[in-house]
């Protein structure tokens, strides 16, 4: 780039310079955290090196379905998004908000204090980046901002990733999300495979991704580089697995809140919350509140919870959504309606987990076209 | 109380005083742990009360917030934290966050009637409502409170009830759903009191406070009287975890009970409020 000031121009790293990247990040105190695989499936967790990475992995994914495959090449990012989605490190799934410092009657709390770690996110997926700006809606921008949240999101370092792969529950291009980033990152890469070179097109975000990049061996992209990234791009948006229908979706979803199609749906649904943990966007929550054996000593932790348990809704004299007909209803009416009123954007970014992780492939998608047939009357 | 860090760490108030209400419901009075001023709020507010080591419950403030200096609350026993707290003696500490959420509409409904109707532990809420209004009773038209309960055991604030019926210029209407054959109050539902009220439909604000079913008949009879939904506020009841919006339990619809709520305008929540297991 040559260039000190933030550029709009693109740069090009080569891959073996991403090492040094990941590096860098390192180096500056960052906790690199990126895509691995365990338990043959791609889960983002700490990065030493390149080679964490899932190379020369991709996936194949359905309703209730989800496989690594081996690919015929070393791409570094050639898969969709697995299970784990960045709210693992920003909202983690268990907290303690606070413990007593005194104990017994008199009990004095304090909050938790712990150092939180700054974070270096690696192959940040363009629908992720929209998830993550919907959960600062919900955590930072009202009349209280969550504590825990913001010490977590403060400082935190996104190297995002332009996909260049589509899983087959994948519709980010009709939520309007992805497949290109264009908010909310430092650095955004383009991962482009030709048969003698492995590069990436690198776009800056920000002045600290300028900055970090300036560190790193890399040049300004050329022309025929730039349409080669922009060509990939356009080749995902044509190769979504599932289609949304957007259209006046809140309405229809208001209009139809009593609509016998819940039921049917309903008799699917094993009401086991999969969809709610692998949502990058559910934010819901439980606290726990423990003692030690004495019952001295108290503590509260938080935890991520489900609408889809009874516990949920329960108040004196049972749970409000008795039904599975209620629950769903109340995590897609939420989903795709509600979250519009509450926050100014829907609450889904089609990233197609909620679909591939359904034990029994209920889809989203499919169910909000079933909606709208039933309106048709057909 | 106000301006602690973290809205989610309550703050230790210490029992002054227990009183039992019914066989299972107590009003505590609190005072702050650590000589902190006095706990400031709206009527119809709510705090989270932590019971050490067991767990934390919504309950609205039940006193009077023209004392601030003394936090109020009234507890049902029907729980494992609710217990624990209907357990508390003098001198014992409570966890409290808040205030937190709307408030009755005191300020607004002057210049009118006010008709309170309450259900059951309903009252709680809505008792801070009738000490303002008592106070300030020259800026109110005709004011009424309209109370039931199951049984006259049931009967919440019995020694102020019959306080506020020696009131010339407050209307109390008390029924409980049964009662032995030698019983000479009222026996019925809350809302066969309704039609005895005396307002001026197009003048008056309602509130009400009571269980789902007796607030969806309640408005079926204020309708009958000509009470229009912009003037019908009603609090409402949802499982709570944070109380700020950030767990998700509260939501009804597309509102949040916490924040948005517990007082509504019966138009704000009327498009869910007919429909089940919102």
């Amino acid at each position: 780039m040559g260039s000190s000031s933030l550029d709009t121009e693109l740069a090009v790293l080569e891959r073996d310079h991403l090492q040094l990247l990941l590096d860098i990040l390192g180096k500056r105190g960052y906790r690199v955290v990126g895509p691995t695989v365990r338990d043959r499936a791609v889960v983002y967790d700490d990065l030493a090196s390149v080679t964490d990475l899932p190379v020369g992995w991709t996936d194949e994914q359905d309703g209730g379905i989800y496989r690594l495959k081996r690919r015929n090449d070393g791409a570094l990012f050639g898969y969709a998004v697995g299970p784990d989605s960045w709210k693992k490190f920003l909202h983690p799934p268990v907290v303690r908000l606070w413990r007593d410092k005194t104990g017994g009657n008199g009990f004095q709390l304090v909050e938790e204090d712990e150092g939180v770690p700054r974070f270096a996110f690696i192959g940040v997926r363009p629908c992720e980046l929209h998830a993550i700006a919907i959960q600062d809606k919900v955590l930072l921008n009202g009349k209280y901002r969550d504590p825990s949240y913001e010490a977590r999101r403060q400082g935190l370092f996104v190297l995002a990733l332009n996909c260049g792969h589509a899983g087959g529950t994948c519709f980010c291009a009709s939520m309007n999300t992805g497949p290109k980033a264009t908010f909310g990152f430092d650095l955004a890469l383009t991962e482009v495979l030709e048969a003698d070179r492995h590069y990436f097109v690198v776009e800056i975000g920000t002045e600290l991704g300028a900055e970090i990049l300036r560190e790193v061996p890399h040049k300004a992209a050329s022309q025929a580089e730039k349409a080669t990234a922009e060509g990939i791009v356009a080749k995902t948006a044509g190769q979504m697995g599932r289609r949304m229908y957007t259209t006046g979706i809140k309405d229809l979803l208001y209009r139809n809140y009593e609509s016998p199609h819940w039921s049917d749906v309903a008799k699917l649904c094993l009401t086991c919350g999969n969809c709610t943990m692998v949502c990058p966007t559910c934010f819901c929550t439980t606290v726990e509140d423990v003692t030690d054996l004495a019952g001295e000593h108290a503590e509260r932790w938080r935890k991520w919870d489900s609408c889809f348990t009874m516990d949920f809704s329960y108040i004196h004299g049972g749970s409000v959504r008795a039904s599975p007909m209620a629950r769903y209803r109340q995590w897609m009416t939420h989903k795709l309606a509600t979250w519009i009123d509450q926050f100014g954007t829907s609450g889904c970014v089609g990233c197609g987990r909620c679909i591939t992780w359904c034990p029994v492939a209920i889809d989203i998608t499919e169910e909000v076209n079933a909606i709208r047939r039933s309106e048709r009357g057909s | 109380m106000a301006g602690l860090p973290d809205p989610m760490v309550p703050s230790p108030l210490r029992v002054q005083r227990v009183r039992r209400e019914t066989y299972d419901t107590f009003t505590l009075e609190l005072e702050p742990a650590n000589g902190a001023d006095g706990f400031s709020f709206a009527a119809g507010q709510f705090n989270m009360l932590y019971a050490f080591g067991v767990g934390e419950v919504p309950i609205s403030i039940s006193g009077d917030p023209t004392k601030p200096q003394t936090l109020v609350h009234t507890v049902r026993s029907v729980g494992a934290v609710t217990q624990a707290i209907c357990k508390l003696k003098r001198g014992d500490v409570l966890g409290v966050r808040g205030p937190f959420g709307s408030h009755w509409p005191v300020e607004e409904a002057a210049g009118g009637d006010v008709v309170i109707v309450a259900g059951g532990i309903g009252l709680a809420p809505l008792r801070p409502v009738i000490y303002y209004l008592l106070s300030n009773r020259e800026k109110y038209g005709r004011l009424a409170l309209v109370y039931g309960a199951r049984t006259l055991q049931d009967l919440l604030y019995n020694p102020e009830l019959e306080k506020w019926r020696g009131h010339f210029d407050l209307a109390v209407e008390v029924t409980v759903d049964t009662a032995a054959a030698s019983y000479r109050g009222n026996v019925g539902v809350v809302t066969t009191l309704i039609p005895r009220v005396q307002f001026d439909p197009l003048q008056t604000a309602v509130m009400v406070c009571g269980p789902e079913v007796m607030m969806r008949f309640t408005l079926r009879e204020l309708e009958a009287r000509g009470i229009g939904p912009e003037n019908i506020f009603m609090s409402m009841e949802r499982n709570m975890k944070c109380a700020v919006g950030f767990c998700g339990h509260c939501q009804f619809g597309p509102t949040f009970i916490c924040k948005d709520g517990p007082v509504f305008r019966y138009d704000q929540i009327q498009a869910f409020f007919a429909k089940r297991e919102v």
